[in-house]
């Protein structure tokens, strides 16, 4: 970075009580915000980042008052657009740590298209995605995501639009890391934060996420107390693809469909192995799209791959050009290739 | 009628222009010959125009491509009126550019491509070139290009395609030759050119190019030339400079005596495009570039790197500019510094995207809900693309703001020789940033200006967040109606308040007489050269370009008190006379023109004229 500081104290040491602002926190009560919030606090002062270098973007939608309520540098920019002002942030600076706070409208109906050029770009970021299935500030239209016959206010006899399935839009995209995670187990939110903030590259982390107001329990079938054991599929590196109560059930490939079996009677080799660093998406997409009604819904990290990224590949460049053609001066700004003389 | 004498005629100034296929490489003449005119030297001025299709197909009305370079002994604010001589390579180019040929004027054609087939895709039912009053009104030399060229090049192993292309250096050659200009700068720009990569082309070129020379030396021993007698120019050190080029230095410029990085953002637009092209090339100064998925992601990473403590530049072109309005809130709301450039160009919506127009002058003052006002400052020939840039910059960083820089497809794709300025007499530009050693309260202001000081990410216990939600002083969201109403109006007493830091007006003529010419943007040269010959004969009329649309000139009340009437020429429907008469309650009188095409000269000319008359 060019910009010289003054007077810069050494770096302290932070904790969780640091991050919490004088602000008072508007979710409504009962909100999973709080959680990942919570959550997003007690990430932080583990990461080894100074507090003063994240930064965290959003856009607009009830997510998206997030940076308020974090004691760091913030900015609250316009509705989708928070990935330009994040690739601007870290394309500028990037020993930042930037992280971008978004919804399922904010990011994936007026933002998509910015959404879809940060992940393709691979700018290293860290995208976390509220999905709640609803718009929440505007008080509870369907949403990008809401299901096939989702009734609100402007969709009183059902919403008619095939819903976007966020980890797809995100492999689409290509993004290098594409991870789920819920609003009711923050040591799992912790975790899966930690590893996107330790990628290097685009982070897209979907967090299936509570509205109590507008859409409440819309996420019970996948993550309540009743239905988690036999609905949630627990994602780790090199671990085979159990779930149930008692991990009795697995996930084998048979032809080019997934399968449920027991895994009891499983043969050697049969269940699938998580190997989030594939880089053929097959497998990725085929654990994305695994949930209800028939499999159980995969939290974790989905796909893990490495690629350059964005901003390293500019600073790169401009490094190569100064080798190349000496750092720029005065005199070759105003002189150009040619230049006359009159006397 | 030129009369047609042995020897030289002294001219003062020619405008000749360069027209055909847009395969036809009239650009290149067009640039060959302003680069030969430099170095006589002579004070020059030049405008392209070329259609927006990339190849329409050959020989249409469509695919005409043109050049213009006005060149003379004395000032040349401007591209020139209509050509004295008009060079074209076929039906078409003539169909197009004729009528804009001075009565006389000379008319250089390459007779060859006057087929049947051509004529007919021009429209034209017989040959104009065999058509008496054609004749009769234009000094018409027919030349069969196409064949010279082909048996110049009889011994060139150059494939017959090839050959065919090196047509356009053979009008360029017999043109030098009617002007006398030397050969030189030619050669040794095709040598530098092709030489190594591509000897057998060089040598083709060149060989034409005599070709072209040599033929009016041997073959039209008793055709009146034309001297144009060397410019008495100012000292210095020259370069040409388009004004897309000159803004991009003037950015560069300015980020370095602030001695913040520059990223620029950009979508590519016609006719705004180059800016980005051009500071893609300067990655060894360190800027650094992204071409953005979309003009709201354009303006939106630039708003992003000024967060973060460097200048972020957008630019745009109007139907760009609408995309970008609500981001230009946010920087305003959230007070960060910001340049967005809009190269004008005929609208609304898809408009006219190679033609220029002066349409968006409103757009930039108001064009934003809410009270959201922004400075807006103008170029007003191509090179001065470098100071209206650096002042944008300066403004930027200096009040913490956005700043609409306008500029226009006339000056953006126009070039002229450019006076290199001397680094020294560039102002500094200070902005620094808050002190982390006391306390940070986001939306203090220094005193004497209203600004805000601006911390930025990576600094030490500064933290804080900004955003478009209406906020108090701490930066704290605040719905309080007087909070709202105190924090509108420190917004607008900081923008108002850049007017303190604004030179006087330039001011050509006396300040007090019976018309005042008052022009903002690209229209200062022909309103200059309007207004200086007016003088030169005696009328009472001065003339004044604004360089600052928003705040305007302190000095500018006083002015327009000191003259009977106020002529306003722009190319809108008089957007800034609007202003200047809810602004200062005076009978403002509008010259307006949405052609798509810059002033004439004599257009202001006449009006003044029927002004001091009336």
């Amino acid at each position: 970075m060019t910009t010289e500081l003054q007077n810069v104290p050494p770096h302290a040491e932070f904790s969780r009580k640091d991050l919490v602002t004088s602000n008072d926190v508007r979710w409504c009560p009962g909100c999973g915000d709080y959680a990942i919030l919570n959550s997003l606090q007690r990430t932080f002062p583990e990461l080894g980042v100074p507090r003063e270098n994240f930064v965290i973007v959003s856009g607009i939608g009830c997510s998206s008052r997030f940076p308020y309520y974090m004691n760091t540098y913030g900015f609250h920019s316009i509705h989708g657009r928070a990935p330009t002002v994040a690739t601007g942030i870290k394309v500028a600076n990037p020993d930042l740590s930037v992280w971008i706070v978004t919804g399922d409208g904010d990011g994936l109906s007026i933002g998509g298209n910015h959404m879809l050029h940060l992940l393709r770009r691979n700018v290293n970021v860290t995208v976390l995605l509220f999905n709640n299935r609803i718009y929440g500030l505007t008080k509870g239209q369907y949403s990008p995501t809401s299901p096939l016959g989702t009734r609100t206010k402007t969709t009183p006899t059902g919403s008619i639009d095939n819903p976007i399935h966020p980890l797809l839009f995100a492999l689409g995209a290509e993004a290098t890391f594409i991870a789920r995670t819920v609003d009711n187990n923050p040591k799992h939110m912790v975790e899966i934060f930690t590893a996107a903030h330790q990628h290097q590259g685009v982070s897209f982390v979907e967090i299936l996420q509570n509205c109590v107001i507008f859409n409440d329990a819309t996420w019970d079938p996948v993550y309540s107390k009743e239905n988690r054991d036999s609905q949630m599929l627990f994602l780790e590196t090199g671990k085979p693809l159990l779930f149930g109560k008692n991990k009795e059930k697995a996930i084998r490939i048979t032809g080019l469909a997934p399968e449920i079996i027991d895994a009891a009677t499983a043969a050697p080799n049969e269940i699938l192995i998580h190997q989030p660093e594939q880089s053929s998406p097959l497998y990725s997409q085929m654990l994305a799209t695994l949930g209800l009604p028939d499999f159980p819904t995969p939290v974790g990290v989905i796909r893990q791959i490495q690629r350059p990224t964005y901003e390293s590949l500019i600073h790169n460049q401009g490094e190569q050009a100064k080798t190349k053609r000496g750092t720029g001066t005065w005199q070759e700004l105003l002189h150009g290739d040619s230049t006359w003389t009159v006397a | 009628m030129t009369p047609t004498t042995r020897g030289f005629r002294e001219m003062k100034s020619v405008v000749v222009r360069f027209a055909g296929d847009s395969g036809d490489g009239m650009q290149i003449v067009g640039e060959r010959f302003t680069d030969t005119s430099v170095t006589v030297p002579n004070a020059i001025a030049t405008f392209p125009d070329y259609p927006s299709e990339i190849r329409a197909p050959i020989g249409t009305i469509a695919g005409v491509s043109a050049f213009q370079v006005h060149f003379g002994s004395l000032t040349v604010l401007t591209p020139g009126d209509e050509p004295d001589a008009l060079v074209v390579m076929n039906p078409a180019a003539l169909a197009v550019h004729l009528y804009d040929l001075v009565e006389g004027g000379l008319l250089i054609v390459n007779a060859a491509a006057f087929t049947r087939e051509n004529l007919e895709m021009a429209n034209f039912m017989t040959n104009p070139l065999e058509d008496p009053a054609v004749l009769k009104k234009y000094e018409v030399i027919a030349i069969d290009i196409t064949g010279l060229t082909l048996e110049a090049l009889k011994d060139s192993p150059l494939p017959h395609r090839e050959k065919l292309r090196a047509k356009n250096f053979f009008a360029l050659g017999f043109t030098y030759w009617v002007y006398s200009r030397p050969l030189e700068p030619t050669i040794d720009y095709i040598n530098s050119k092709w030489a190594a990569k591509a000897p057998d082309l060089a040598a083709a070129n060149i060989r034409v190019l005599k070709a072209g020379y040599f033929l009016g030396e041997t073959t039209e021993t008793t055709r009146n030339r034309y001297m144009v007698a060397r410019a008495e120019i100012e000292p210095g050190t020259y370069r040409k400079i388009s004004g897309n080029e000159a803004i991009a230095l003037g950015l560069i410029a300015g980020a370095k005596k602030a001695g913040r990085a520059l990223l620029f953002s950009g979508y590519p637009i016609t006719p705004a495009t180059a800016i980005l092209e051009t500071l893609a090339s300067y990655q060894h100064f360190g800027v650094k570039t992204v071409q953005a998925e979309d003009e709201i992601a354009a303006i939106g990473v630039a708003l992003g790197a000024s967060f973060a403590g460097q200048i972020g530049v957008t630019a745009t072109s109007g139907p760009g500019m609408c995309l970008k309005s609500e981001f230009i809130g946010l920087a305003v709301s959230a007070e960060l510094p910001l340049v967005v450039v809009n190269v004008q160009r005929g609208g609304p919506s898809t408009g006219l995207p190679t033609k220029t127009e002066q349409s968006d002058l409103l757009q930039a003052l108001f064009g934003r809900h809410g009270e959201s006002p922004v400075p807006v400052v103008a170029a007003n020939s191509p090179s001065d693309g470098f100071r209206a840039a650096f002042e944008a910059v300066r403004i930027a960083l200096e009040y913490s703001t956005p700043v609409i820089l306008l500029s226009d497809g006339y000056l953006a794709n126009g070039s002229e020789p450019w006076k290199l300025p001397d680094v020294a007499s560039l102002p500094e530009i200070s902005a620094p940033f808050a002190d982390p050693s006391k306390p940070y309260v986001a939306y203090a202001r220094n005193p004497a200006t209203g600004v805000r000081i601006q911390a930025i990410p990576g600094q030490i216990g500064l933290e804080h967040c900004l955003g478009g939600l209406e906020k108090d002083l701490h930066g704290t969201i605040s719905y309080d109606p007087e909070n709202h109403s105190e924090m509108t109006r420190l917004r607008a007493a900081k923008v108002a308040g850049v007017a303190n830091s604004i030179p006087p007006l330039r001011v050509i003529g006396e300040h007090t007489g019976k018309v005042l010419v008052l022009g903002w943007g690209g229209t200062h040269g022909a309103i200059t050269s309007a207004v200086e010959a007016l003088q030169a004969e005696g009328h009472a009329v001065t003339s004044t370009n604004l360089r600052y649309l928003n705040p305007l000139p302190p000095d500018l009340g006083a002015l327009l008190k000191g003259f009977d009437k106020v002529l306003i020429p722009e190319l809108n429907s008089g957007q800034l006379c609007m202003l200047i008469r809810a602004r200062f309650l005076i009978d403002a009188v509008s010259l307006p023109k949405i052609k798509g095409r810059p002033f004439k000269i004599s257009e202001i000319r006449t009006r003044i004229l029927q002004l001091l008359n009336d």
